[in-house]
């Protein structure tokens, strides 16, 4: 086998040393009734070319070369060809965890970087080196809230990714976290009657998204000092980071979490992506994941360590702040990459693009919702279902938005429209031809 | 390092000097010795309630956590905010300058339960 | 005498925020083909930002040079070994990052129509299939994220087969030498945990375990080979006596690579497992991530699965959502699709020959290493090694130098420290495992080195404990990283010294 950097020869010189005449006496320790004697039910070990083949093959029975108008939480962005360049380089990609500091300096800075630029992007003070994704960012900073706070009780608006909101629900439901759900109104937006009525004392945390699912911008100016007003923390996530580059942040959040797929993670069927937590300062220790800090090595010149490690699952082990181990450092790193590219002025001169082509789009169909939005958006599809659509899209290569009806009932004739500086004029224009002006 | 006479400890490495119905706690000599230099010192609010035996708050190193456990019940009074800005006086000063809370006895008498300065210093091995 | 390394000057790096300058530009947009809408009027003045205060301007090849010369600071496997116990840090196959890049694949969007999504369904099936062959179980899901991710929703779908009998019970039992994630997943799904004790030989003690089996346990999570890297040799006991009192056992598959095609935990009565395919299946750990936590259950789970499932409907695929006794969702979507990409092609390139040959060259790799070190190390338990060896650091504690001490020494002689104080039942522990993919001579290198090492533990202790000495990077302060904690840069930050 071509990884294996052993002749025969130096086997038996190995075996030799050891004081063993054949490999199979490294496991005959192994009980006769644990031992797998048969072969494997696998194929044989193939070549490169037919490895890069089958990958190929797979690739053409799936959608290539279409125009897409997907968003919902997984955004179509260019990636700068930079990004690739730094990733591939054997010392970033086949690193380890920066556990030794001496020998990791590299994977440090640059993580230590990021938490910076996430701080920046995000108004908060504080943030972590990463979350497997925003999907299970947002338990962990329920969980945070329920530390913090010492109630129980989470609320989550609707208008949150509804795949978020599953994963919240299945890792709080045997922690004693009781989720309740808030309604949204008739502009798409929290029901802020209907916060006001959920509110309690017990309430942790508040969850809100800005930009919501919906596309649409939430006023956290109304709704932050309603949660205050109970002591509850307000939990602001994000899904489309692009937004950041333009939108005010979410400065009155106790902790933001976010997805930052959108900074040169490939889509990739739904992962690997890079979540983010970040919150203000005086609620540092009680963030999970790995936490990167500057500090001085023997000969007094700045380095960067992993620090505050008594959270963690290794030290803590049943009283960790998570079970978290692995953060997403090699995407963390794509995403760094992305922002140092696009720097100050090129992420908002990217913002302004993607608001430009989704209002566009915007104009020449009908939103469903009167609000401010990002780049996605919600609307009916009059006269035909969203499948239908979707299918006649197809035919021209074409990816149209996601179907609502599967996660809103209410819904159901609507689909989530998302456009970005990757979608060009005239697919938004045959977009608006299917759609039809009823 | 000699463990003064007027204290009781405990096995988990705490001790308590009782003055009346007041108790001042802290984390003796051996223990912060054995966890190596302090960074953190998480310790619960004035007003709190403890339990003798029971953990009331923890001490950490760069690479280990130790919980506190209480020699003594009571009612929290004071906590040694020092302690939050210098965690390093535990490595210095743990019998003195270092003290983590200062309690209102519920039950007095169990200190008659604890060890002398004696007895804790031959459980160390010292 | 250190024969791996030799000095080499490196470059100094600020950090991008101190090279940034006004009005640097590292990108270009194509023009717009659309109006331009202006964003205050669109969104309402208060949604507007002026600026993100402080956020770096920097050109494209000062961005590259930059990542260049951090990179230039780190130790990588592509350099040398890593003998990381229980980290399994092999080769990183590049074909593996071709093929994840591939258009149609990476492009893909989890939400686009299932019959646009057929190859990246059938990828995933393939890979469920080959790795349920490989642990000899019934099905698996690849939706968690990572490995601690695939704990918790093993322990996760026990707990609901436990309910749907009935009782979910109260306690999960962990070996006390278990990696922190084990006992840190039970409290998340609402157990508490009570520790099993090793016996002399390293392993679970049998007895211990049957007294504390009781029917308030609703399971034992058990790391086989353990995490001294030695095989529970009774674990058919382990899992009967589990079993028998109504439990069910799950496995942290991180030591798999002592496994795969030589012993199936389906086959020796394992529920339910994780494999971490980042350590196993060879995808890269690019710093500390991105990993995947696939997750192989027996019969008795598979209705517990995450949601959805792949089924088959004539000639496609589609994702079923309909499991009424799944645990639900543990990830948006699907799971780390790229990293699948990797383990398929691991597993394709290795075939069922290549995958057992390469657990066989673990073995003989660990085992050589074994008695190479042992006049020299004190083996932490005489049991026949696996993939992995454990020694303590008894023999130089008497001369006042620890496991930590010998770690950064080695790193000297151009190596990166195996695991350091872990497994927690060995008093300053040193776990080694060197992997298949590591060739004779390099493992001859690090053999001399921690034999020359001890060697200086006799002779020069003081420059094993201040060690190390050639690094770039000295000893770095991490108690004032602790104690004043500094996580981000800020303009008017003090902490920067000269010569970075």
């Amino acid at each position: 086998m071509r990884y294996l950097p052993k002749s025969d020869f130096e086997r038996r010189e190995m075996l030799a040393t050891i004081g063993l005449r054949s490999a199979d006496e490294l496991i005959a320790h192994l009980p006769a009734d644990v031992r797998f004697d048969k072969r494997l039910n696998l194929k044989e070990g193939v070549s490169e070319f037919e490895i890069v083949d089958y990958f190929k093959q797979r690739a053409a029975s799936n959608a290539n070369g279409y125009a897409s108008f997907l968003g919902a939480g997984v955004y179509n962005h260019y990636r700068p060809v930079i990004v690739d360049a730094v990733v591939s380089r054997g010392e970033f990609l086949t690193s380890y965890t920066p556990y030794q500091a001496e020998i990791s300096q590299g994977t440090l800075t640059s993580i230590f970087e990021f938490q910076t630029m996430v701080c920046q992007l995000t108004g908060m003070d504080v943030a972590n080196a990463s979350m497997y994704d925003g999907s299970s960012a947002v338990p962990e900073a329920a969980m945070m809230a329920v530390r913090i706070t010492k109630r129980d009780k989470v609320l989550v608006a609707r208008t949150v990714h509804p795949e978020y909101r599953e994963v919240l629900k299945t890792s709080t439901q045997h922690q004693g976290i009781p989720v309740e759900e808030l309604a949204y109104t008739k502009t798409g937006r929290l029901d802020l009657d209907d916060l006001k009525k959920k509110l309690s004392d017990q309430v942790a945390a508040v969850i809100v998204q800005t930009p919501n699912f919906f596309g649409l911008l939430e006023e956290l100016k109304e709704i932050a000092p309603l949660v205050r007003s109970k002591g509850a923390l307000l939990i602001v996530a994000f899904t489309e980071a692009v937004a950041l580059g333009l939108m005010e942040p979410p400065r009155e959040a106790d902790i933001v979490v976010g997805e930052l797929q959108s900074f040169a993670i490939s889509p990739s069927y739904g992962g690997p992506y890079v979540g983010i937590i970040a919150a203000r300062e005086q609620y540092i220790r009680q963030l999970p994941g790995r936490l990167v800090g500057e500090t001085t090595d023997a000969a007094g010149h700045r380095a960067f360590c992993l620090t505050l490690a008594t959270r963690e699952q290794h030290i803590r082990r049943e009283k960790a702040t998570s079970n978290i181990c692995t953060n997403q450092a090699l995407l963390a790193l794509m995403a760094t990459v992305f922002m140092s590219i696009y720097g100050k002025e090129g992420l908002r001169e990217l913002a302004e693009q993607n608001l430009a082509k989704a209002h566009y789009l915007a104009g020449k169909v009908t939103p469903e919702f009167d609000g401010p939005f990002f780049n996605e958006f919600v609307a009916r599809t009059n006269g035909k279902s969203p499948d239908q659509v979707n299918a006649e899209l197809a035919e021209k290569k074409i990816i149209g938005g996601l179907p609502l009806g599967r996660f809103y009932p209410e819904l159901k004739g609507a689909m989530l429209l998302c456009a970005t500086e990757m979608n060009k004029r005239e697919d938004m224009d045959t977009v608006a031809t299917v759609f039809g002006k009823h | 390092m000699t463990y003064p006479e007027n204290f009781k400890y405990t096995k988990e490495h705490e001790w308590v000097l009782v003055e009346g119905e007041a108790g001042t706690i802290g984390i003796t000599d051996h223990a912060q010795s054995e966890l190596g230099d302090i960074v953190f010192v998480d310790l619960p609010k004035p007003g709190a309630t403890i339990t003798k035996g029971q953990t009331f708050g923890s001490v950490e190193s760069v690479k280990a956590v130790s919980d506190i456990y209480s020699p003594v019940s009571g009612e929290v009074t004071e906590i040694n905010d020092k302690l939050s800005t210098a965690p390093e006086t535990l490595n210095s000063d743990p019998h003195g300058a270092a003290w983590l809370v200062k309690v209102k006895l519920a039950n007095p008498a169990e200190i008659n339960e604890l060890l002398a300065a004696a007895d804790y210093q031959k459980y160390i091995g010292g | 005498m250190i024969k791996k390394v030799s000095r080499h000057i490196v470059q100094n790096e600020p950090l991008l925020f101190e090279q940034s300058s006004p009005g640097k530009k590292g990108y270009q947009l194509p023009a717009l083909d659309v109006p331009p809408v202006d964003a205050e009027q669109a969104l309402g003045k208060g949604h507007v930002r002026s600026e993100i205060e402080d956020f770096p301007e920097v050109s494209e090849f000062e961005t590259l040079r930059h990542f260049t010369r951090l990179s230039t600071w780190n130790y990588a496997i592509d350099l040398g070994l890593y003998p990381l116990g229980s980290c399994t840090m092999k080769y990183n196959p590049r074909v593996n990052e071709l093929v994840a890049r591939t258009e149609g694949l990476a492009w893909a969007h989890p939400y686009q129509s299932e019959e646009l999504s057929q190859g990246c369904m059938e990828i995933v099936a393939t890979l469920e299939s080959a790795l349920a062959e490989i642990t000899g179980m019934d099905a698996v899901t690849l939706q968690p994220a990572a490995g601690a991710h695939g704990e918790f929703t093993g322990i996760l779908m026990i707990r609901a087969a436990l309910e749907a009998r009935g009782n979910p019970r109260k306690k999960i039992l962990v070996p006390d030498s278990a990696h922190g994630t084990n006992p840190a997943t039970a409290m998340m799904v609402g157990y508490t945990v009570e520790n099993i004790k090793s016996n002399e030989r390293g392993m679970v003690d049998v007895e211990a375990l049957a007294k504390s089996m009781t029917d308030d346990v609703a399971g034992l999570m058990i790391t086989n080979p353990n995490t001294v890297g030695v095989f529970e040799e009774n674990i058919r006991k382990i899992c009967g006596v589990m079993h028998d009192k109504g439990g069910l056992v799950y496995m942290d598959g991180a030591n798999m690579n002592a496994l795969v095609g030589i012993a199936r935990p389906g086959d020796f009565g394992i529920d339910v497992m994780h494999l971490n395919l980042h350590k196993t299946f060879s995808t890269p750990h690019g710093g500390g991530g991105p990993g995947a936590g696939a997750v192989a259950c027996a019969k008795v789970l598979t209705p517990f699965l995450p949601s959805p499932r792949l089924k088959r409907d004539g000639n496609l695929w589609r994702w079923n959502y309909d499991l009424p006794q799944s645990v639900g969702r543990v990830k948006a979507f699907y799971g780390n699709f790229g990293v699948l990409v990797r383990a398929l092609a691991y597993i394709m390139a290795h075939g069922s020959n290549g995958l057992r040959q390469a657990t066989m060259d673990a073995l003989l790799n660990a085992n050589y290493l074994r008695t190479l070190l042992e006049p020299h190390y004190e083996i932490a338990y005489k049991a026949p090694s696996m993939h992995e060896c454990v020694f303590s650091d008894d023999r130089q504690s008497a001369k006042g130098v620890r496991t930590g001490d010998i770690a950064k020494r080695l790193i000297d002689y151009g190596f990166h420290p195996y695991t350091v104080s872990f497994p927690l039942i060995v008093h300053g522990s040193l776990m080694i495992e060197p992997t298949e993919t590591e060739g004779k001579k390099e493992l001859d290198l690090f053999a001399d080195a921690l034999i020359s090492i001890a060697k200086e533990v006799e002779e020069t202790p003081e420059l094993v404990k201040t060690a190390p000495h050639s690094t770039r990077t000295p000893r770095v302060d991490e108690v004032t990283a602790a104690r004043k904690p500094i996580v981000r840069w800020k303009p008017e930050s003090t902490a920067s010294k000269a010569a970075d």
